[in-house]
């Protein structure tokens, strides 16, 4: 018995793959070709989309300086800031209630209906958001944020509540017993042992809904009163009339602010147990 | 009949079942008193109930029927955070964002202590289960041996009326256990607190109980000490899971027990027994072996087996009726002439270790 024993391999091994690695590789470069265009871009020289004329930071100084996008900007930020935040407390309320909990009839029914708005198309959220706003507005002639940020806080909250459920079943029951059984009240339970541990999903749920928000143009552009651009539907209507640079500029600061946020929400949820 | 002031958990037909499809009777009818100051073990198979008692006593379950006395007080219906009763837990579930030291700190602190008592009794505790050096790590930076001692102090700290242990050592490895159980042992006797220890492992129950409680499905089969329980097992079920037992048939007439493979022996058969056909309990030590035809009170066995295990080595016989026995001698310095294998031998067993089981 010479011949060695081939042992069987364990799962796949991606080098033996065949065609693998081409697939891989036109995969990444799909997505991240044309993003790497519109960055370089973003600090051209000329006016061209096309041309390559030198290094230049002029469409940042542009975008920076036009009221337009800084009062886009702005609206944005607040949006998404508040949105966010409420969405996160909404989303954390039902994790509590949909994990910590003993089992009550409907309780699956409840999970399906709190991430629905990731399965209906959003156009027709969108739609149907436009038509109940229209009433209001028309009722009461208010024109504020506040239909923007119910929106937007609707929409983020399936966001906020998947990490923030998904860290509370990581976390051992055991914990919350233990901490009962050394006297704790449940309101000390709660803020001594559940809420410190479930904290980094918390963070993680709140920047995945700050990005969301940040990004959305569909609902937005239904749902916005006249003069309340936000930086996407900005950028949508710059696009309609001229295609400068400038939008370049503009993108590539949101795809920088969206991958610190969303790079720090992998490293939160993967962190501490 | 002790009085209330010696009885610390009293267990009044407690039984707990757990509604679903398939209706689970967890506890059944459970009663017992467990004494002041006891190192009191539940001992089972795993789904006998015991933990389910332990999770009752601690209130994290509330039994369906029957009640809970502890010291003389009713507190069935009493919330954990309000029973002077604190669980080591099987995982040991310290808090994992909290040090060691503030782990231990966290009964003292929900019971409102004022600051510096709490630092002191911290210190003390961490001086008992010696971690003063590793006060300020983190639970996760630990051993797992070490973590078991925060677990412990962090139980203990609050001074208890009673200590519940969830089988707290089934993680540790061989060695660690055998140190940790003198330790616990230790540590009741310094402590004085009653400890309500649950385990499926019957080497840990008979080394460290004052009492053991024999679980299974739900009801509670036997309680002595160890040597009662090792030596005069009332059932079948209890000689079984407790060490190596032989089961012979027998015919039982007042205080005597004869073998259907021969021999007459005293016996002090338990309450509810009748005369006629029995079972009785041979522990495998008990029983010695001889080359040669059998004398009066002996049995004609055929040695099927011989296992060496370094002090002792086993005979696995046939007896004349067909009967299987296993005997255990114990090896002596010269090595002492045993039948071999596949050869006639006699049989005898020693006085009083014929013991009449009650099914």
């Amino acid at each position: 018995m010479s011949e060695p024993i081939r042992q069987p391999r364990r799962g796949y091994s991606v080098r033996s793959l065949p065609g693998f690695a081409v697939v891989a590789v036109f995969t990444f470069f799909a997505l991240y070709a044309p993003i790497l265009i519109l960055v370089a871009f973003s600090f051209n020289a000329g006016t061209s989309l096309a041309i390559w004329e030198g290094f230049s930071l002029r469409w940042y100084a542009q975008a920076a300086a036009n009221e337009a996008v800084q009062e886009a900007a702005v609206r944005s930020l607040i949006l998404a800031g508040v949105a966010a935040s409420v969405a996160t407390v909404a989303a954390t309320m039902a994790a509590l209630a949909t994990t910590r909990t003993r089992r009550f009839p409907g309780r699956t029914m409840i999970y399906a209906l709190i991430n629905q708005p990731l399965m209906v198309p959003e156009i027709v959220t969108a739609v149907a958001l436009l038509i109940v706003f229209a009433w209001i507005k028309v009722a009461t002639g208010h024109t504020s944020m506040v239909y923007l940020i119910s929106a937007h806080t609707a929409f983020c909250i399936p966001f906020a509540y998947l990490p923030i459920r998904a860290r509370l079943e990581t976390m051992d029951y055991t914990l919350e017993t233990a901490a009962k059984d050394l006297y704790a009240s449940p309101w000390k339970v709660f803020s001594r042992v559940t809420l410190p541990l479930m904290w980094p999903g918390i963070i993680a749920g709140y920047m995945l809904a700050f990005v969301i928000s940040l990004d959305d143009v569909v609902i937005t552009e239904f749902v916005k009163s006249a003069g309340q651009e936000t930086l996407p539907t900005f950028m949508l209507g710059q696009l309609r009339r001229v295609v400068t640079p400038e939008i370049n500029a503009i993108s590539t600061i949101i795809l920088a602010a969206g991958a610190i946020l969303v790079s720090l929400f992998f490293w939160l949820s993967r962190g501490r147990r | 009949m002790e009085s209330y002031s010696e009885t610390a958990v009293e267990a009044r037909r407690i039984s707990k079942i757990f509604p679903g499809e398939t209706e689970v009777r967890a506890l059944d009818d459970v009663s017992v008193s467990i004494h002041r100051n006891e190192f009191f073990t539940l001992l089972g198979p795993s789904g006998c109930g015991k933990t389910t008692l332990l999770r009752v006593i601690a209130g994290f379950e509330p039994p369906t029927m029957g009640a809970l006395f502890l010291a003389g007080t009713d507190i069935s219906r009493l919330p954990p955070n309000q029973r002077p009763v604190n669980t080591v837990f099987q995982n040991y579930a310290l808090f994992p964002h909290m040090s060691v030291a503030n782990n231990i700190a966290f009964g003292l602190e929900m019971l409102g202590k004022p600051k510096d008592e709490v630092r002191k009794t911290v210190d003390d505790m961490l001086r008992l289960v010696r971690m003063e050096a590793l006060s300020a790590r983190r639970t996760s930076e630990i051993s797992g041996g070490q973590q078991q001692r925060v677990a412990l102090a962090r139980a203990l700290a609050p001074h208890p009326e009673v200590l519940l242990l969830d089988e707290p050592l089934s993680a540790l490895d061989l060695k660690l256990r055998k140190e940790m159980q003198i330790e616990l042992k230790r540590l009741q006797n310094e402590t004085g607190i009653t400890f309500i220890f649950v385990t499926h492992d019957q080497e840990e129950a008979l080394t460290m109980s004052d009492r053991v409680a024999v679980m299974n499905a739900g009801k509670i089969l036997q309680i002595g000490s160890p040597q009662e329980i090792y030596q005069r097992p009332a059932e079948r079920f209890v000689a079984n899971f407790i060490g190596e037992s032989n089961f012979l048939d027998a015919t039982l007439s007042g205080h005597t027990a004869t073998l259907k493979a021969g021999g007459a022996h005293e016996v002090d058969p338990p309450e509810g027994v009748s005369d006629g056909t029995v079972s009785v309990l041979v522990r495998p030590e008990h029983a010695s072996v001889r080359v040669g035809e059998p004398k009066t009170n002996e049995m004609a066995a055929t040695v099927e087996t011989v296992v060496y295990s370094g002090e002792a080595t086993t005979l696995h016989l046939r007896l004349g009726t067909g009967e299987a026995l296993k005997a255990r001698l114990p090896n002596s310095p010269g090595g002492g002439a045993l039948p071999g294998q596949g050869t006639a031998a006699s049989v005898s067993i020693a006085p009083g270790a014929v013991t009449v089981l009650k099914d």
